[in-house]
């Protein structure tokens, strides 16, 4: 009898409950296709704008300040670029693979600027190396009156090189701490130096995770509006963003942004293909111990310096200024407003945006997984769009299409969430991709096998498993929406103010003081996802 | 004949850990020496020290003439001429197998393009220069590595358990590839790893190492028939250990008596090395002296395991016309031309 109740159970499990839902495969394509269409249909909408206005684009190319804007955003993205590289190479190396003296320090300290949204970094470079900053103050005395200007190309690139230098720092060195140790050593006792080693294989290795690393280094700077538009050096974005306020006529805006996004294209487009022409792997992987420490030697102290210089400008000096700022706020009276709608704003929406962006990359990271195919492949290359279109951009094509089409959600906060899940589906698709494809297909079959359905498997395997990669993927979401300000600044209903917006306007105004409180508060709350994602990673060693 | 190597009194201590202990070691030119011992004996923590991969505590270590380590000196890898080849073969993924090749070499191009043309057609890789590495065969992985570190003319290769990568099948035709490369290329080479027959196979010598230090050195025959050790015949083969007392020159057994090997050593404690091929077994319903414990069967033969009725154990290969049940009463003697090893608690009594 026992027998008979069991096979009974079997079945109810396996055929009537997968009758009465719809299929899960159905759900999931649906809501792949759903966030595409999310990301692709604004954009298009702006291209269309763009295109409609009569004449506006062929006026717009030929006019020559496009062309310097142009160049300008090249020359700034491409020097941020260079300088971080130059910087993390030699600074990979030397966390990684050097016996320098607290080395653990350094590796988290060398992280932390990540935190530091370009806008703040932006503000604190006016606060202490502009006209009425820090520097000048401190000079005075001495008869200086005038500093040389801080504001435009030099301005902007020392800022975000110091903040976006970790975009490349990371992933070479993950890089370099992956890389099979007897490659090394092979090179070695094959009678290359360090140095030759260095350049002829070590270099190699890390090329695949240097490019990727400038290539989003490049696009970020080529994205950025909160360091150039409070530099005042004129790019893409800001001219964007003037034309958008200033003009009637927003398809100027439309067209320049056009021009933006094929240019970041371009760069993604850059990095599929490097992707795909690098089968950089190595041949079998060794279990060896881990390499002996190269001794620096007599390069101890350049070593040094050179972090401690990093440290200083990236993280210890921005902090230092923003608290001397705020400091002198309060000891001279200066009003200070309210903090807690912008807090509890900030929170919320990022929340919210993270929430959504998680749902919105679960159907389209499990499907490229698991159902390899052309399908499953573009659905997943266009939810990467959103690494080439720059905030400013999304902001702007939802205005036009949210007016148009979707009035009752127009400057809504569910068209800011909207923004939020287009701008940052790449970064929760990442760990959800990588947790999926650790999970293997064994264990939904060995669950299917016995007895569970599709949708039991999701619920009772998939799901709890993935549930490092889902934790990863929302802290990370909810760290960058917390940071946004463009889209944010475009799409914020009236009167909705977060602290990133906050500190752009407070900074602009040169409210310094107001400014330094907000960021301050920013930089503590970006840090507690930060903090709980390296705690993670030394714990289990998931992402 | 000059040495190739030479390791003098070298420890290496990681932390409470001893992985090498005052080890010596001298290699002559030509010789292949196979480095043989349980995992964890420090194996390979020796040729990473001669090498320059890890830094010896103290001693001193010599390569084809050359002082590379000794208080005072330590060149770096890049200066003490040792082809390592490794485990993993460590080959270069971003270079082809010309580039590989080359790696290593200095001087004029076509020098160069000569010395790699010479080694890899050595190896048998001539006319696939330019693929690359994982488009090649496990084994012509393994080739291509040997070569890599062949082609500078290294004054000794090191060999890092070479074949653990490869299934069993292919690692037996890889062996006796390498093997013939490095005789043919005249190298000196030292071989580490944890398999016997591999060790046997390779090396013209072999060293048994445990814990850190080196127990016996020798050819496979001499290791196998005069094991030093307790601990060097258990390792090599199947080994029991039956007591013995000595006098007036012979060895008295519970199975037997033999010669023994000298008149001086007198008294009881002592053990005689019984290997299988040592012992005979007959079927023995009345008395006997001892019960088939267990048996298991080797393809040939069938093993016995036989408990003497002192509780002592041998193994014995029975015999041929007839298979003996557990429990069958057996009368086991030692083969009458065994020359006995005899052991005195650990260490062999020298004739």
């Amino acid at each position: 009898m026992a027998g008979k109740s069991g096979t009974e159970n079997i079945k109810t499990d396996g055929g009537a409950f997968a009758l009465r839902l719809p299929d899960l495969n159905a759900l999931l394509y649906l809501g792949a296709i759903f966030t595409a269409l999310l990301v692709l249909v604004p954009i298009i909408y702006l291209a269309v704008r763009a295109a409609g206005s009569e004449g506006a684009v062929t006026d717009l190319i030929s006019r020559p300040r496009t062309w310097e804007i142009l160049k300008r955003s090249a020359l700034l993205s491409f020097s941020v670029t260079f300088f971080s590289a130059l910087i993390s190479v030699p600074l990979a190396w030397i966390l990684e693979r050097t016996d320098l003296p607290l080395k653990r320090v350094w590796t988290v300290l060398t992280t932390v600027p990540v935190v530091i949204p370009s806008y703040v970094a932006g503000f604190v470079t006016v606060a202490a190396l502009g006209p009425r900053g820090i520097l000048q103050q401190l000079l005075e005395p001495f008869g200086v009156e005038r500093l040389p200007d801080i504001y435009g190309f030099w301005g902007a690139l020392l800022t975000l090189t110091l903040v976006r230098y970790p975009y490349v720092l990371l992933p070479v060195r993950a890089a370099l701490s992956k890389m099979d140790p007897s490659l090394e050593e092979s090179s070695r006792s094959l009678g290359k130096s360090p140095f030759q080693t260095f350049a002829k294989v070590i270099l190699p290795q890390m090329r695949p995770a240097l490019t990727a690393g400038c290539l989003l280094t490049a696009l970020t700077a080529l994205a950025d509006f909160g360091a150039v538009s409070l530099l005042r050096y004129e790019t893409f974005t800001w001219a964007i963003y003037i034309q958008y306020q200033s003009l009637f006529d927003r398809s100027a805006a439309a067209s320049l942004s056009l021009v933006l996004v094929a240019l970041a294209l371009s760069l993604l487009m850059l990095e599929w293909l490097t992707e795909k022409k690098s089968p950089l792997y190595s041949v079998s992987r060794g279990n060896r111990p881990p390499l002996e420490s190269i001794r620096l030697g007599k390069w101890r102290v350049p070593a040094l310096t050179l972090c401690v210089i990093i440290t200083l400008g990236s993280i210890v000096l921005p902090v230092s200024i923003l608290g001397m700022w705020l400091a002198r706020g309060i000891a001279s009276g200066e009003i200070m407003p309210g903090l807690a709608a912008p807090l509890i704003n900030s929170v919320y929406i990022s929340a919210l945006g993270a929430g959504f962006t998680l749902l919105a990359a679960f159907p389209v990271a499990y499907l490229a997984v698991t159902k390899r195919g052309r399908m499953t492949y573009i659905l997943e290359r266009i939810s990467y769009l959103g690494f080439a279109l720059p905030g400013i951009v999304i902001g702007l094509a939802l205005v036009f299409f949210g007016i148009r089409y979707l009035a009752p959600i127009y400057q809504t906060r569910t068209m800011l969430v909207a923004a939020y899940v287009i701008l940052f589906l790449p970064i929760a698709l990442g760990p959800l991709r990588t947790s999926f494809l650790q999970l293997g297909p064994r264990l939904g079959e060995a669950a299917r096998s016995l007895g569970k359905t599709h949708s039991g498997v999701m619920a009772r395997v998939t799901i709890p498993l993935s549930v490092p990669g889902i934790v990863t993927g929302t802290l990370l979401t909810f760290l960058v929406t917390m940071r946004e300000l463009p889209a944010t600044l475009i799409l914020s209903p009236i009167g909705f103010k977060t602290l990133a917006t906050s500190v752009w306007s407070a900074s602009s105004e040169a409210f310094y003081a107001q400014a330094a409180l907000y960021s301050l508060v920013l930089i503590v709350i970006s840090s507690v996802p930060m903090a709980v994602l390296i705690l993670k990673q030394k714990n289990g060693g998931q992402a | 004949m000059s040495t190739a190597l030479r390791l003098a009194g070298v420890s290496k201590n990681f932390g409470a850990v001893k992985a090498v202990e005052k080890l010596d070691l001298s290699l002559e030119k030509g010789v292949i020496l196979s480095l043989l011992g349980p995992s964890g004996c420090g194996k390979t923590t020796v040729l990473r020290l001669i090498a320059g991969f890890e830094t010896p505590d103290e001693g001193a270590i010599e390569i084809d003439g050359l002082t590379v380590f000794a208080p005072g000196v330590n060149l770096p890898p890049e200066k003490r001429r040792a082809g390592m080849v490794f485990q993993d073969y460590a080959l270069f993924p971003h270079l082809d197998v010309y580039k590989n090749t080359v790696f290593g070499l200095s001087g004029k191009e076509e020098r160069k393009k000569a010395r790699v043309g010479e080694v890899l057609s050595l190896v048998g890789l001539t006319g696939l220069e330019h693929r690359m590495p994982h488009q090649l065969s496990g084994g012509q992985q393994q080739r291509l590595a040997l070569a890599r570190a062949i082609a500078p003319g290294p004054g000794v290769m090191l060999l890092d358990e070479p074949f653990s990568n490869l299934d069993t099948q292919l690692r037996i035709q890889i062996r006796g590839e390498i093997r013939d490369i490095l005789k043919r290329s005249g190298a000196s080479a030292v071989f580490v790893t944890h398999d016997r027959d591999e060790a046997f196979f390779m090396g013209d010598r072999v060293s048994v190492m445990s814990g850190g230090r080196i127990e016996q050195t020798g050819t496979p025959y001499e290791l196998f028939h005069r094991p030093d050790t307790r601990f060097v015949a258990g390792f090599l083969g199947t080994a029991d250990f039956v007591p013995c007392s000595l006098r007036d020159g012979t060895a008295e057994t519970e199975i037997g008596t033999l010669q023994s090997p000298n008149q001086r050593e007198t008294g009881e404690g002592f053990h005689v090395l019984t290997r299988p091929d040592d012992v005979t077994l007959r079927e023995s319903s009345s008395g006997g002296n001892g019960a088939v414990a267990a048996l298991s069967f080797m393809g040939t033969n069938y093993v016995y395991s036989v408990r003497l009725d002192s509780g002592t154990v041998v193994h014995a290969f029975g015999p041929h016309d007839k298979v003996l049940a557990r429990g069958v009463r057996v009368r086991a003697a030692f083969d009458p031309h065994y020359r006995p090893v005899i052991f005195k608690d650990e260490i062999r009594i020298k004739s």
